[in-house]
């Protein structure tokens, strides 16, 4: 206790310092602070606690109302409202008190209010607008501090809006004589960037002369917005790749002031932001990549192993390397530095390492094996974050072979883990390795039937909807789907007889539903057991309703037979009378179909998975229904947005006078009533096979169109005859004698084993080699050109990827560069295969490292190098003749109109995609061109497009599904803009396959400008009048004049009407308006004025974002004017 | 980006909370719950980074904490920060070094007592989520030019700010400890400072 009140008497002085004025007022006040502190310490109960802090809270609104309190008061009170809200006690009152403080306080005060303004407000807060000019006012004091902290809270947050107003200050900033002040308006202009990039459009050079600013400070925070841009746009920067580099050599080579070593590294935090940037700038590009390797290497030496931050800066090193160009000296050396890591007794380390393996493990997998020992100590780590790490980078090596080992291993953390968060992402990655990589029927169910316990209610949906697909939709041979799903219905039937309360929601449906659709299939299962085993599952506590009438569905499906029929009828007559409509429903369809066997032989066919279901969308079998409804004085339907329509004008008064009432004509209500949406769900719910339902579900969240999966109709016995080969030639399969085991070993454990008791280790050798079997015959191709174990997994990544984050990997450049997977079919089955695809980029140097590797591959590769020559012909020949050609395929409608550039989409060596645009009044017309550059025909192309932003219609008649050698197929689509944004983007997948091949994909995406979609829009001076106020979006922003000798307006207003296609509607003296719209029918106004040298312009609109979008393209036509 | 910094001692009573990015109220206090249950039941000898939570962000965030006699400082960062570098940000040389020279031996009753300064010092060293400095004597110099102001207003009111702001390493005056605090009684067993 001494020691408490030494450190509080220690403390006490600087508290007391806040005032100088020794006297009573002060020392009351602060008591006041400690009073509550002491006071909160004390309590013992968190009611207690809320009722001292409630009236706590009604002494401090009492005080701060008082027109007595002064400013030093307010801010002692201030920071009790602080201690408050931290706490979680709400204090609103406040806040308008914080704004205050912090207009009126002296400095300190302000310090105080600032403080408190940015804890408890946020950006949206309606009381942020009454800040703003105190705000301008103090970016424009002489004072340091005062603009300092106006800086700090602008980059805190700030209204959207209001950014125009104060951002010239701020860029003033920029030149300001003090560092400080300049890092920090470098920073609060990131903010602006990240919430409003368009608003700092025009001050992009400003960013570069930060960049070059003679303070190391400044420059390092203008990093940030770089690392930012670079993100969204890494083509858009490679020029500035050299001075990053020159930066991080001067840095490296410690020309920075001794001020900014931290332990004697130099400032290690800037050289870690600088590797960031270089690995996005050399990412798939070979030149850009090749100026960075020597930087690399002198960091990758200097950094020695001395202190934490130098294993920061060493991660980043290792991280960039293997995402740049690969080149041979530095991977061995970043290999070695994840060695260091992963050896490390030090955890954090090690945790690093297993990062940093998780990330370079597909592209090398023998990395791994190299630290297979390490990993195997590291999955029986106490630290469950070690483990899970260790989980993950087993889940990317997983293959065919060592799938079991892995999988058990996962499931064992699963039954320990606690953590929510981890067991949904375990469990999804389980349900995926084992749909991939099954060995056997038993080990997918049972393996699944864990998922599925342990995943409980959390697991995502599509696990379960995935696995009914699976097991419905079947594979080639039906004797091997007949076993399946028996061996399903086996194990469900003793896991109802054992434990079913036990058994989460999510599994009992999935149960329910197997056992309905094929419980049949077993001989000596009878309907009514199964009957009997299900309506126990209706009588236990827990069960939702959602499982009931998943259960009730499946016995729909089984009465049959005397037994049954009569637990039916007992279950009919609980449930008829149930609460729940949905449960009534079901319970009474159960009634009538056990009592019609006819009827329910054609409403629920047997084995009905796999057949089409057709839905007749027009609901046409109704119309003879819906007639004699109307017929009978039934209203006719509305869809909803009329209904809401008439509603609007039901309650406005009406002046009009009774209008004629005029007999419905049928044609017109059987047309509403055709798009009914109640009806055809309704429908569809009554032809009662959940199943279908279910599917649909799953396959709109799952998209599995591009993913490979092993366990699939194609690929599971086509996966896995390579793999068996494989395990037969190379490496010893799991179960292997133990004298077999021992050779295995020798060969393959390349590390130096610890000692450990020889029982031990000899379990951890044989779990060594279970686990990273397979890996072993790819170790030897990995050289060439990043081999992917498993193409089907990269794909699904890349596909996230793509839709989540970087538009720099959607570049159709980037893509066509990627070095396509060469698996370890190349050493195998080089001649047969027209598979493996080779990128001629990638040649010499490919070849180059295989001839180095002195492995079994060594005959093969003569075939490469024979067989690339005419890979090199067969691209390139047809390039040049192929712009020419490609403009007579456009389609007859367009083809006197002018089109675009022909723009390259992506190509491999068997298909080439272009893209161009043709702009019609009232849409866009996309042509995607597809060159089959191959030898023989692609056969079931499908080619889908999809855009976030726009709205793609297909024109062509019929989707094109073949083509043939060397010939173009077209496809043409109609766009228009569904959601206004800066880019616009149209993501495309193409899927083909060529005769004796596998299906491949080919992904791609096409950028167009929002320009390409603006019209003008005609209209007069009155009507834009009316539009203008009835549109609400609006947006203001200064943009530069063009100054020639005439009249500047006018000037900038025809540049803008030349390059944007804008209709000038009026110029009246120094103002002018504008209007164009969006294809299609979406207006946006402009209003010009020219005031104090700039264009003060207006827009309105009542599309969000189109202002800002608009706002865009007017600043960049300005600018390259 | 740093995404949130949190302070809570080793009962989970928050000492300090700064969000750079909007939460409700409720979800911040479920934030420092939840952050607080995930990092205490952790043992000493493990790794400084946890993954996993549902509140900030998901996959793409970390946490990152050292745990110092009775305080956990807990960084929410997402997947742009470096890990190591964030650790060190931190540790010893930097926050709560200087957190330490500021109030000569920190402890969790100075937190408790400054939060205002200490808000002051981190707005320093992070501004709007990005790492502005990391170099201590530089924050020290800032915290202190205004500090300094703070004093030179007690005394001559209304002196031209700039000009006391040029003053610099400045001793704050040692105050009479004539104080009863006998009576606070802090529940923690033992406040040692966190070097």
């Amino acid at each position: 206790m001494s020691d408490v009140v030494e450190k509080t008497l220690t403390a006490l002085p600087s508290l007391l310092s806040l005032d100088s004025q020794p006297g009573s007022a002060k020392l009351s006040s602060t008591s006041k602070l400690g009073n509550l502190i002491r006071g909160i310490t004390e309590l013992t109960s968190k009611h207690e606690e809320e009722k001292l802090i409630q009236r706590e809270l009604t002494s401090i609104k009492d005080q701060v109302s008082s027109p007595n309190t002064s400013m030093r008061q307010m801010k002692e009170l201030m920071v009790r409202a602080i201690y408050c809200e931290m706490l979680g006690y709400e204090a609103s009152f406040s806040y308008i008190h914080a704004i205050k403080l912090a207009q009126q306080g002296s400095v300190l005060d302000k310090r105080v209010g600032y403080l408190a303004v940015s804890l408890f407000l946020n950006e949206s807060h309606e009381l942020l607008l009454l800040l703003v000019n105190t705000v301008l006012k103090d970016l424009q004091s002489t004072n340091l501090i005062e603009v300092c902290m106006a800086l700090t809270v602008v980059s805190q947050m700030f209204p959207k809006d209001m950014i125009p107003a104060i951002l010239p200050l701020v860029e003033d900033k920029l030149n300001h004589p003090k560092e400080i002040i300049r890092r920090k308006a470098v920073l609060a202009l990131y903010k602006f960037y990240l919430i409003a990039p368009n608003q700092v459009q025009h001050i992009h050079n400003k960013f570069r002369k930060a960049l070059c600013d003679k303070d190391p400070g400044v420059m390092t925070a203008s990093l940030h917005i770089y690392l930012q841009l670079i993100k969204e746009n890494s083509e858009g920067y490679k020029d500035l790749t050299a001075s990053f580099v020159t930066i991080l050599k001067q840095v490296v080579g410690g020309k920075l002031p001794m001020d900014f070593n931290y332990h004697s590294v130099p400032a290690p935090w800037l050289q870690i932001q600088l590797l960031r940037i270089l690995s996005l700038l050399g990412k798939n590009d070979q030149s850009t990549s090749e100026i960075m390797y020597e930087v690399l290497d002198e960091s990758l030496r200097r950094a020695e192993m001395n202190h934490n931050i130098t294993y920061a800066i060493l991660y980043e090193c290792v991280k960039c390397i293997y995402t740049i160009q690969p080149k041979s000296e530095l991977l061995e050396k970043a290999a070695k530095c994840i060695g260091n890591f992963v050896l490390s007794p030090k955890i954090n380390l090690k945790y690093l390492g297993l990062k940093a393996l998780t990330y370079v493990v597909q592209q090398d997998p023998k990395l791994a094996l190299q630290h297979q020992m390490t990993i195997i100590e590291c999955l029986d780590h106490p630290d469950l974050i070690i483990k899970r790490e260790t989980l993950e980078l087993l889940f990317r090596i997983t293959n065919g072979q060592n799938v079991t080992v892995i999988v058990e291993k996962m499931l064992d953390f699963l039954r320990i883990s606690k953590d929510d968060y981890t067991t949904i992402d375990l469990v999804g990655k389980v349900a995926e390795l084992a749909e991939k990589y099954a060995p056997d029927n038993e080990w997918f169910i049972e393996t699944m039937n864990t998922v599925f316990s342990l995943g409980g209610d959390m697991m995502q949906p599509d696990i379960p909807n995935s696995f009914l697909k699976l097991l419905s939709e079947g594979f080639d041979s039906d004797e091997e789907d007949r076993k399946l799903r028996l061996f399903a219905v086996d194990s469900y039937v003793s896991l109802l007889q054992s434990e079913p309360n036990k058994l989460p929601q999510r599994f009992l449906q999935v149960i329910s539903w197997v056992l309905g659709e094929y419980s049949h299939l077993s001989a000596e299962l009878e309907p009514a057991t199964v009957m009997t085993l299900l309506s126990k599952l209706l009588d236990l506590k827990h069960t939702s309703s959602e499982t009931k009438s998943w259960v009730l569905m499946a016995m729909t499906k089984l009465c049959e037979g005397g037994v049954a029929i009569s637990v039916a009828q007992d279950i009919y007559e609980t449930h008829s009378s149930s609460m729940d409509t949905v449960l009534r429903q079901r319970a009474q369809e159960l009634q009538h179909l056990s009592q019609d066997s006819e009827l329910r032989g054609r409403v629920l066919p047997r084995d009905a998975g796999l057949m089409p279901l057709e839905v007749d969308s027009s609901l046409s079998f109704l119309d003879g229904f819906v007639s004699e409804a109307l017929a009978a004085g039934a209203a006719p339907y509305k869809p909803p947005h009329q209904r809401q329509e008439e509603l609007a004008q039901a309650k406005a008064l009406s002046l009009e006078p009774y209008s004629l009432s005029l007999p419905i004509s049928m044609s017109s209500c059987s047309i509403a009533d055709r798009q009914s949406p109640t009806l055809m769900s309704m429908s569809s719910g009554l032809s009662g096979d959940s199943t279908d339902l279910s599917h649909k579900g799953g396959s709109t969240t799952l998209k599995l169109d591009g993913v490979k999966r092993v366990w699939g109709r194609e690929g599971y016995l086509a996966q896995r005859e390579p793999v068996e080969e494989t395990a037969q030639v190379e490496v010893p399969s799991p179960l292997r004698s133990p004298s077999q085991q021992a050779e295995a070993d020798s060969t393959q454990s390349q590390t130096p084993t610890p000692t450990v008791t020889p029982e031990l280790e000899q379990d951890k050798q044989q779990l060594a080699s279970s686990l990273f079997v397979g890996l072993g015959s790819q170790s030897s191709v990995c050289l060439m050109g990043k081999s992917d174990p498993t193409p089907q997994r990269f794909r699904r990544k890349a596909q996230g990827r793509a839709s989540s984050s970087g538009a720099s990997e959607k570049t159709p450049t980037s893509l066509g560069s990627t070095p396509s997977p060469v698996d370890n079919l190349l050493c195998n089955s080089l001649l047969d295969s027209n598979l493996v695809s080779e990128p001629t980029n990638q040649t010499p140097q490919a070849s180059q490292s295989l001839d180095t590797t002195n492995g079994n591959c060594h005959e093969e590769l003569t075939d490469v190098k024979e067989n690339n020559p005419s890979l090199i012909h067969n691209n390139e020949e047809p390039d040049k003749p192929k712009d020419l050609c490609l403009s007579s395929h456009l389609p007859t409608e367009l083809s006197g109109l002018s089109h675009s550039e022909i723009t390259p989409l992506c190509s491999n060596q068997s298909v080439n995609l272009s893209a161009c645009h043709v702009q019609k009044e009232d849409s866009l017309q996309l042509v995607i061109f597809i060159f089959n550059s191959s030898d023989s025909a692609l056969q079931q192309m499908q080619l889908q497009v999809d855009s976030g932003e726009l709205k793609l219609s297909l024109i062509t008649d019929s989707p094109v599904e073949e083509v043939r050698s060397h010939s173009v197929a077209v496809c043409h689509y109609s766009v228009t803009v569904k959601r206004p944004s800066v880019h616009v983007e149209v993501l495309g997948m193409l899927s083909y396959q060529l005769p004796g091949g596998t299906p491949q994909t080919i992904q791609f995406s096409h950028k167009l400008p929002l320009t390409t979609f603006i019209r003008p829009l005609t209209l007069s001076t009155e009507e834009y009048g009316s539009m203008w106020l009835a549109f609400s979006q609006d947006t203001k922003q200064n943009l530069t004049l063009i100054n020639d000798d005439q009249d500047p307006l006018t000037t900038t207003l025809n540049v803008l009407k030349k390059k944007l296609q804008l209709h000038v509607v009026e110029i009246i003296g120094v103002e002018g308006i504008v209007a164009c719209q969006l294809v299609q029918d979406q207006p946006c106004l402009m209003h010009c004025r020219v005031h104090a040298g700039t264009l003060a312009v207006w827009l309105r609109s009542p599309v969000p974002d189109l202002p800002d979008c608009l706002l865009y393209h007017c600043q960049r036509a300005l600018q390259e004017h | 980006m740093i995404k949130a910094i949190l302070i809570f001692n080793n009962h989970g009573k928050p000492r300090l909370s700064k969000f750079y990015e909007h939460y409700t109220e409720d979800t911040e206090q479920q934030i420092i719950r939840e952050t607080f249950h995930l990092v205490s039941k952790r043992d000493e000898n493990v790794c400084n980074f946890l993954e996993g939570g549902m509140l900030i962000g998901g996959s793409d965030y970390k946490l990152i904490y050292r745990h110092y006699a009775t305080l956990y400082f807990v960084f929410c960062v997402d997947s742009s920060e470096s890990e190591l570098g964030i650790l060190d940000l931190i540790q010893v040389k930097v926050f709560v070094e200087t957190l330490d020279k500021c109030f000569e031996n920190v402890c969790e009753l100075d937190l408790i007592f400054h939060v205002d300064k200490v808000h002051n010092i981190l707005a320093e060293m992070v501004m709007g989520g990005m790492v502005l400095e990391t170099n201590m004597n530089e924050i020290i110099t800032q915290v202190d030019a205004q500090n300094k102001m703070e004093k030179s207003e007690a005394g001559i009111a209304g002196a031209p700010a700039r000009a006391v702001s040029a003053v610099k390493n400045m001793n704050l005056p040692e105050m009479p400890r004539n104080i009863n605090i006998g009576d606070i009684s802090i529940k923690v067993p033992n406040l040692p400072s966190f070097k």
